[in-house]
């Protein structure tokens, strides 16, 4: 019971993450109906830029935790939207009207350069970085076994909750959300009216990014180790939550990412650890294969 | 129906609902074999919808659409998925956006669609791989079958040349002649008189009428283009909002009441216009 | 039209370099947190490290690029707009049926001529007939997967899983129940294409994007089992001592009891027999593949495999079953793959899960798509350049899957067919009168 209850803790905490990400995934399939490939790999940028800053800030001795992270989020934000901005630009736009295989393939080559670009420049090997928010609530205690919840956990529900709140703001209520998504419904039309479709896409993949970002930061504080191979596993789980809640579909990427994390934690601790990756691809592969319009999202008309 | 024999085709009660919308609302029609019946309607009518029901691209939420094969009998094309019913029920379909294999030549295009016959007499590429002679002899039957129709159609010249490069014309008549080489009983042609100036569709007039008369194809057509309607259709059926409202011979049909007040729009048509229109 | 030319000749200098600044800007932006800044491990604790010099000279890069690119293209496009006028529109839409040309015809018999009798000429340099045979397993490799990917338009992300089953069935049967490299290959070939069919059922009637993404997971599922699976695969440490091929039950190894290869043809024995005989088996099984799917390709299941490249509900409405055309190239290109495993384990002698991660898969995927899809001379160009590159030093090596990836990306947005992207017509009508 204990058990499950610190299960049910850090499944919360991971899956807010991986809504975060696919959250970028849903939106970029929205609007120009691809898979970003590389979206993975932004988030694993980002999750690097954060180690550089909280590592220079440790150097200035900026000690007050809130402003450090603060300072992070900012900085890592700013950097990986102008990375989501560069594989808009580079990968996808001179492609829009190409074949639907060619930029599949071109995003999976960013995928493959992002990647090695870090591994070049930031080395192959796993980066530690002291423990940034340390501590925690004890909630009870079973049998011996303590029930946590780290504040760090705390952070990253709450920070998610807040993004969340405004970010369905922004794509509801404001003059960007319903060009983005007149965007997704008819892109010639939106064109038509005026509309900067580009600008528009390429917002998209920014605030994907800035997401992404976002993620990254949590993450690094959460583990405290970042590699340059993050951004492949992290991206399909973050996908398979997409897909899962239906992928258009942004309350079904965070509902799709709590649950891709619950099942992880869960499979984990009572299943098999080592085996926690195939769990998620057979989810991928089962939900494709009976809902491919996953849990929120709206059956697709094949059009012939 | 002025036919004593039971029809080819008999739609019943057919009805496509996409959640809320009411696509094709209890629809039927029967379709006489060597003849050509028209589909007519305002655009959004529910005509694509009908073909797609038809050839197994949609399933109908209601309603039944049977075939009276000469040689298999009976046959329900809503039960089966659309390879099947162009393949076994040989109901075979053109597309209103022309779907041609665009990188392959035009007689590549017409070998793929004789695919079924030579993947047979490959026995699974075994007999292909090892060139038998059995399989040898299908594939020259296969060209020949696909160069007479090329020839009739007047596409030879091209035969060579990759499908997706020729004008817009010449790929509405590939698209048609593609359609040809399945062996369709019934040719189901949506709109291929779009995009063709008058010669090309006077000779799409005659192309039809022959492939009718001498060749004893049964065409359901959907077109626009009330000259080539009017002129080759033995029956047509009118839709509106996925209703059929009129259906009965062209000139039973341009004297309609219901069809003049579909295409003027409702609105506009008030008593006089209707005093007008009518003869 | 004439608008339209007008505008592209009419960028000012000015112009065209304010547009390089804006490019200089942003790569600023991408490199500082990459290039200009690092961090090193001191001790166990993170130093900031800082590369302002290789920065300013990768912005400097950028920004000479930029001015050089787009003066190019604006050249190129200037070019092609009088060559288009001069050229009748009708002469441009009957060049796509000619011939292939003669030049790609040459180049292709001139590389089998080099690939036969290279062994002749370097028999005694045992790295250079090594690398050729590494050459020739990704050839095989990618005349497989370009039955799924160039042929059939299916992208397949999980190729190395294929030829992971493949190394691994002939691993099993060959050091736990004594099979031979011959007895084994037919049958790790027909067990990749089960693993084809097995994944491909369920997921082929999926989006081209989503079977990209189910293939990619089936890869890591793949790896993950090897890895885990202790007792069949051996986990991480993977299958070592697995037997070498022979020939005709000879075995190429110094002269012992049994006859060898060597005692058998009266040869003394050397050590380069085994190289020089792997390399023709891989070339012998290379052939063998692009004779096959050449003469699949002039097939109906071929043409069909093509046509569903082009348009998948056009096939279905000329009743063509696309789940089993589908199937089928997936299965085939698995078979293919699975045999070039067999292949790798046994020159190898030794498996290991790390051999089948997916930058292989990616490596595979991009020599397919660089050599241009559908191509068979292409994936040979490709995979020649792909495997001697990291030859050529150690700063290639390293640089190797950075340079593939940003190639990828270069060659779809400038030739999205890839670099021989001519396509060859299965058949051709000849009028009467001419012979056939």
């Amino acid at each position: 019971m204990a058990l499950a209850l610190q299960q049910l803790i850090n499944g919360l905490t991971l899956g807010a993450v991986y809504g975060l990400i696919a959250i970028g995934y849903t939106m970029v399939y929205g609007i120009i109906g691809m898979i970003n490939f590389a979206h993975g790999d932004i988030y694993m940028v980002s999750a690097f830029i954060a180690v550089t800053v909280f590592t220079i800030l440790a150097t200035f001795g900026v000690s007050s935790v809130p402003l450090a992270l603060l300072l992070v989020l900012i900085v890592a934000v700013l950097f990986t939207s102008v990375y989501g901005w560069a594989v808009e630009r580079i990968a996808y736009r001179p492609l829009r009207g190409a074949t639907r295989l060619a930029p599949l393939i071109s995003a999976i080559g960013m995928s493959i350069f992002l990647q090695n670009m870090v591994q070049l420049t930031q080395g192959a090997r796993v980066k530690p970085i002291p423990p940034v928010l340390v501590g925690g609530i004890d909630l009870l205690t079973v049998d011996g076994f303590t029930v946590r919840l780290a504040y760090t956990q705390i952070l990253i529900v709450l920070v998610t909750v807040a993004l969340m709140s405004g970010f369905t703001y922004l794509i509801t209520k404001t003059s960007f959300g319903r060009q983005q998504r007149s965007c997704e419904q008819d892109r010639t039309m939106t064109a038509l009216l005026g509309i900067n479709v580009d600008r528009t896409i390429s917002l998209t993949f920014m605030l994907g990014a800035a997401l992404a970002a976002v993620a990254g930061v949590m993450v690094t504080v959460y583990y405290g180790v970042v590699d340059f191979y993050i951004g492949f596993v992290a991206g399909i789980k973050a996908f398979t939550a997409a897909v899962l809640g239906g992928i258009g579909s942004l309350p079904g990427a965070m509902l799709g990412g709590l649950l891709i994390g619950l099942i992880e934690a869960f499979w984990a601790a009572y299943l098999s650890a080592e085996y926690k990756d195939v769990a998620t691809f057979s989810i991928l592969i089962l939900v494709l294969m009976f809902r491919p319009s996953g849990l929120l999202g709206r059956p697709e008309v094949e059009k012939v | 129906m002025s036919t004593a024999s039971a029809p080819l085709l008999s739609v019943e009660r057919l009805t496509m609902r996409f959640g809320g919308l009411l696509a094709i609302d209890d629809m039927s029609l029967d379709v006489a074999a060597r003849q050509i019946t028209g589909v007519i309607g305002p655009n959004g009518a529910g005509k694509t919808t009908f073909f797609n029901c038809l050839t197994g691209f949609y399933k109908p939420t209601e309603g039944s659409v049977r075939l009276n094969h000469p040689q298999r009998g009976l046959m329900r094309l809503e039960t089966l998925p659309s390879h099947e019913v162009a393949h076994k029920a040989q109901v075979v379909r053109t597309f209103q956006n022309i779907r041609l294999f665009p990188k392959m030549t035009v007689l590549e295009n017409l070998m793929v669609a004789q695919h079924n016959a030579l993947q047979h007499a490959s026995r699974f590429s075994l007999a292909g791989l090892f060139g038998l002679a059995s399989y040898r002899r299908a594939e020259k039957k296969a060209i020949a079958k696909a160069i007479g129709w090329l020839k009739r159609l007047e596409l030879i010249d091209k035969a060579n040349t990759a499908a997706g490069d020729l004008p817009y014309g010449m790929q509405r008549r590939i698209e048609i002649a593609r359609a040809l080489c399945v062996d369709p009983l019934l040719l189901c042609l949506d709109e291929p008189a779009a995009g063709l100036n008058p010669r090309e569709s006077a000779e799409l007039n005659d192309l039809l009428k022959h492939l009718a008369r001498d060749e004893g194809i049964a065409i359901l057509l959907i077109e626009h283009d009330m000259s080539v309607v009017m002129n080759v259709s033995d029956h047509i059926c009118v839709l509106n909002y996925g209703r059929k409202i009129a259906e009965g011979t062209p000139t039973h049909i341009q004297q309609d009441a219901n069809v003049i007040k579909a295409y003027l729009g409702e609105d506009d048509a008030d008593e006089e216009l209707h005093a007008e229109a009518k003869p | 039209m004439a608008t339209l030319v007008l505008a592209t000749h009419t960028i000012s200098p000015a112009a065209r370099f304010k547009d390089a600044v804006a490019v200089a800007f942003i790569a600023l932006l991408l490199g500082i947190p990459m290039i200009g800044l690092t961090t090193v491990d001191q001790g166990g604790t993170l130093r900031v490290a800082t590369r302002w010099p290789t920065l300013f000279a990768f912005v400097a890069v950028a920004f000479a690029g930029r001015l050089i690119l787009r003066f190019a293209i604006d050249q190129f496009k200037a070019h092609q707009l009088t060559r288009e006028r001069a050229v009748d529109v009708t002469t441009v839409a009957s060049a796509s049926g000619r011939a292939a040309s003669p030049l790609l015809t040459w180049v292709g018999w001139a590389a089998l001529g080099v690939a036969l009798t290279l062994p002749i000429f370097f028999s005694d340099n045992r790295y250079v007939v090594d690398t050729a045979t590494t050459v020739l397993i990704y050839v095989m490799l990618g005349w497989g997967l370009n039955v799924v990917v160039g042929l059939a338009g299916l992208l397949d992300l999980g190729y190395v899983a294929f030829y992971a089953v493949g190394a691994y069935t002939y691993g099993i049967l060959a050091t736990q129940f004594g099979w031979s490299f011959w007895e084994a290959l037919p049958v790790a070939g027909a067990m990749a294409a089960t693993f084809g069919v097995i994944l491909g059922w369920p997921t082929l009637r999926l989006r081209g994007d989503y079977l990209a993404i189910v293939t990619l997971g089936f890869g890591e599922i793949v790896r993950v089992i090897l890895v885990n699976w202790t007792e069949l695969s051996g986990g991480p440490n993977g299958i070592a001592s697995i037997p070498r091929p022979t020939f005709f039950g000879l075995e190429l190894k110094p002269p012992g009891d049994d006859p060898t290869f060597a005692s058998f043809f009266g040869l003394e024995y050397s050590p380069s027999h085994r190289i020089i005989f792997l390399y023709y088996l891989i070339l012998a099984l290379a052939l063998i593949t692009n004779v096959f799917v050449s003469r699949m390709r002039k097939l109906p299941i071929g043409r069909a495999w093509e046509a569903m490249r082009e348009d998948e509900i056009a096939c279905k409405a000329m009743g063509i079953n696309a789940r089993n055309v589908k199937l089928s190239a997936f299965a085939i290109g698995a078979m293919l793959g699975g045999f070039a495993g067999v292949f790798f384990a046994a020159r190898m002698g030794f498996i290991s899960p790390e051999s089948f991660t997916f930058s292989e898969s990616a490596i595979i995927l991009a020599i397919v798509v660089l050599g241009g899809m559908g191509s068979q001379l292409g994936v040979v160009l490709a995979a020649l350049v792909l495997v001697l590159l990291p030859e050529l030093g150690r700063d290639f090596a390293e640089y190797r899957m950075l340079l593939f990836g940003a190639a990828m990306v270069m060659i779809m947005v400038w030739k999205p067919g890839g670099i021989l992207a001519h396509r060859e017509p299965t058949m051709r009508y000849v009028a009467e009168g001419d012979s056939r």
